[in-house]
């Protein structure tokens, strides 16, 4: 029986890793979300077009990692002019204004990929140094790069609580979310808090697509599969709470796993009755301060 | 799930608007001189993937399909042949409008398509709904030539119960015991697994769990841990495209290549054996078609297509050229006369193919009864070892036909 223990540990490692991509995901859309109001669908797309910048520059330079590094300050860019451009005019609309503009740019921003890149499925090559397995029982081993990229997700999400817990610009956030005309009115200009915010939340997206596209390949509408399990991590962790989304995201990363093993045949299920419970026990999520 | 929905049939809109303006257009430019005094052309539509993951297979079927025609003059019966072509996109939503637009607006009087089995299930009712003729070059999904058998229906592919309990024969055969299965969750999926446990099972072995995950999902890692926490004597697994480069190569990273061997039905190693890489080597399929068949009818087969489009044939290919030979038997048979359905049908159903693949005939149901290969993956191909099975039937479970 300790082998099958072995095996269950491998399961809670796969469902860990899972949910801490996942987590860079969701984590800027609950920011964008609970800290400027603004329900961004066009988040998935963020992933997406990491993804393929990532397969672009890779194929380019001949090196992820290069890739990566050009591909960060792009998305960074592109978060910049698409809040001056486009979302900074919706901060005091309806939602209904922001569901349409955002939408509308998901379907820029697929009919662009299907005319750069066409629709067909692409693979990215692992670094060869990452490019090996390690074993972990008789007959099974684990690819290093899923641990290297756990590793990586784990970094960011402790940077993420160091610059928002620990920080003057966290500390702006984190007011600007509560009251923004009191710290408008303490001098700090609020303008540049936000925008900053939407342009991290763009990266981390990004970034995940990035470091995702060698073991998820890159294809077609890879944007909106995220997306939705994006908005469950949301619900279920409390619109606006990094710990939330943490937490929520383990919380999917597992369910799924496990459900998968557990009920094959529900597989794409399990997540949607895990929120379901979830918001009966707390109906404004786990760490939510107002009802959603 | 809206919002693919929604861009859809947004697209879709546009897409129609600019295609009437251009029947329009187009009706309105024909010279009158054409329609009168001249035998009118035979219409086939061809509704194939065009554009995206199975836009190759599309294109092979598309170009051995008019190899085999000009090959006996370029006519049908006779007449001369219209091609009307249309882009399916693999698009299952989109079928029916797409399958009608070929029936009412171009009045086809073939109806042929196409790789997706999704796309081939709405093509199959609209054939039903409209009687119109049918011909399927790819899409296995059983159900075509099971319950919606139908006069106007045929096959020159292969159904997805056929390779897999080819392979569920093979294996058991090799003195496997315990297996898992593993697929995406939708019918195709469960049809290929539930046929390779059919087999498997009667040859005296045992499906220990059936692993499935959505559709079209590539995240493996959860299910190659159950497998290997399994430990059966065979893993089979029944995927395609992308995902089929995705698993073998997971599936070796895990380390599991070394204790499990991994089968499948062809699909799992055709068309995509430049993305595995060394993943693949060594892999036993089943299929109705192999690299290194010497029948000349395949040799010189694929002399002529390298010829006529300068890429290797494959199965794809294949199924296109018999398409091709269909069409020349039935129509040959009545001089051209599609309105003489009857005889239309009879003579497609008695039609003797010489195929590349090797000769075989349609059962009542009109589906292929065929040889079944064992091919190992050597290098970029997937040679041909042995006759897995010889001339096999799908059941045909529940086709009322015949």
């Amino acid at each position: 029986m300790a082998d099958s223990f072995t095996f269950f540990l491998i399961q809670i490692l796969n469902g860990v890793q899972e949910g801490l991509l996942l987590f860079l995901v969701a984590s800027g859309l609950t920011l964008v979300f609970g800290i400027m109001g603004i329900i961004n669908l066009a988040h998935g797309s963020f992933y997406m077009l990491g993804a393929y910048l990532a397969f672009a520059l890779a194929a380019a330079t001949g090196n992820l990692l290069v890739a990566i590094m050009l591909a960060i300050p792009l998305a960074l860019a592109i978060g910049l002019a698409l809040e001056f451009l486009l979302f900074r005019h919706l901060y005091r609309r309806d939602h209904l204004y922001q569901v349409l503009l955002t939408y509308g740019l998901i379907l820029v921003f697929e009919e662009s990929r299907s005319l750069v890149f066409g629709d067909d499925v692409h693979g990215v090559a692992i670094p060869r140094f990452l490019d090996f397995s390690i074993p972990l029982t008789a007959n099974l081993s684990y690819p290093a790069y899923r641990l290297a990229m756990s590793a990586v997700c784990l970094l960011v999400a402790g940077a993420m609580w160091l610059l928002i817990a620990k920080t003057r610009l966290g500390m702006a956030i984190r007011a600007g979310a509560t009251n923004r005309e009191m710290v408008q009115s303490l001098g700090i200009d609020i303008a540049w808090v936000y925008r900053a915010v939407f342009a991290l939340g763009v990266a981390l997206a990004a970034f995940a697509g990035m470091i995702a596209a060698p073991v998820a390949s890159v294809f077609p509408g890879m944007g909106n599969q995220i997306l939705i399990i994006s908005f469950v991590v949301v619900v279920i962790g409390g619109i606006g709470s990094i710990k939330g989304a943490f937490l929520g995201s383990l919380l999917i990363g597992l369910a799924d796993t496990f459900g998968q093993v557990l009920v094959p045949q529900l597989a794409g299920m399990t997540v949607y009755v895990l929120m379901a419970a979830v918001l009966v026990w707390r109906p404004a999520g786990l760490f939510g301060s107002r009802a959603a | 799930m809206t919002i693919v929905n929604n861009k859809e049939s947004r697209r879709r809109v546009l897409k129609s608007m600019a295609a009437t303006a251009g029947a329009v257009a187009a009706a309105s430019f024909v010279p009158v001189r054409f329609a009168i005094g001249q035998q009118a052309k035979v219409k086939l539509g061809l509704m194939l993937p065009y554009t995206g993951t199975y836009a190759a297979l599309g294109k092979n079927i598309d170009d051995a399909l008019r190899l085999a025609i000009s090959e006996k003059g370029g006519k049908l019966g006779g007449r001369d042949i219209e091609y009307v072509t249309l882009d399916d996109e693999s698009e299952p939503a989109k079928g029916s409008e797409n399958a009608n637009k070929l029936v009412s607006r171009d009045k086809v009087d073939f109806l042929i398509g196409t790789v997706h089995s999704g796309v081939v299930m709405a093509m199959v009712k609209v054939a039903r709904d409209t009687d119109t003729m049918l011909i399927i070059p790819n899409g296995g999904v059983s159900a075509a030539t099971r319950e919606l058998c139908a006069p106007n229906i045929f096959r020159t592919s292969f159904s997805n119960w056929q390779p897999a309990y080819a392979m569920g024969k093979v294996a058991a055969d090799q003195g496997k015991k315990r297996a898992v299965v593993i697929s995406w969750d939708y019918a195709a999926g469960k049809e290929s697994t539930d046929a390779f446990t059919e087999s498997f099972t009667k040859g005296g072995g045992k499906t220990e769990k059936e692993l499935f995950l959505p559709f079209p999902g590539v995240e493996f890692q959860p299910l190659l841990t159950e497998i290997a926490s399994v430990k059966p004597d065979v893993v089979y697994a029944f995927f395609a495209g992308g995902g089929a480069v995705k698993f073998v190569k997971d599936y070796a990273a895990a380390g599991l290549k070394a204790s499990i061997p991994l089968v499948g039905p062809g699909f799992l190693t055709d068309g995509t054996l430049e993305g595995q890489g060394d993943a693949a080597q060594g892999m036993e399929t089943t299929l109705h078609y192999a690299d290194g068949l010497t029948f000349p009818k395949n040799l010189a087969f694929r002399a002529a297509f390298k010829k006529a489009t300068s890429r290797d044939a494959d199965v794809y290919a294949v199924q296109g050229y018999d398409t091709g030979t269909l069409l020349l038997s039935g129509l040959g048979a009545v001089k051209g006369d599609v309105k003489a359905r009857q005889a239309l049908v009879g003579a497609m159903e008695k039609t003797a193919f010489d195929s590349p693949r090797g000769k075989f005939t349609l059962s009542k149901a009109h589906n292929p009864v065929q040889d079944f290969y064992l091919r190992k993956v050597q290098g970029l191909e997937n040679r041909y070892v042995s006759i897995a099975i010889k001339a096999l039937a799908d059941p045909a479970t529940g086709c009322k036909m015949g």
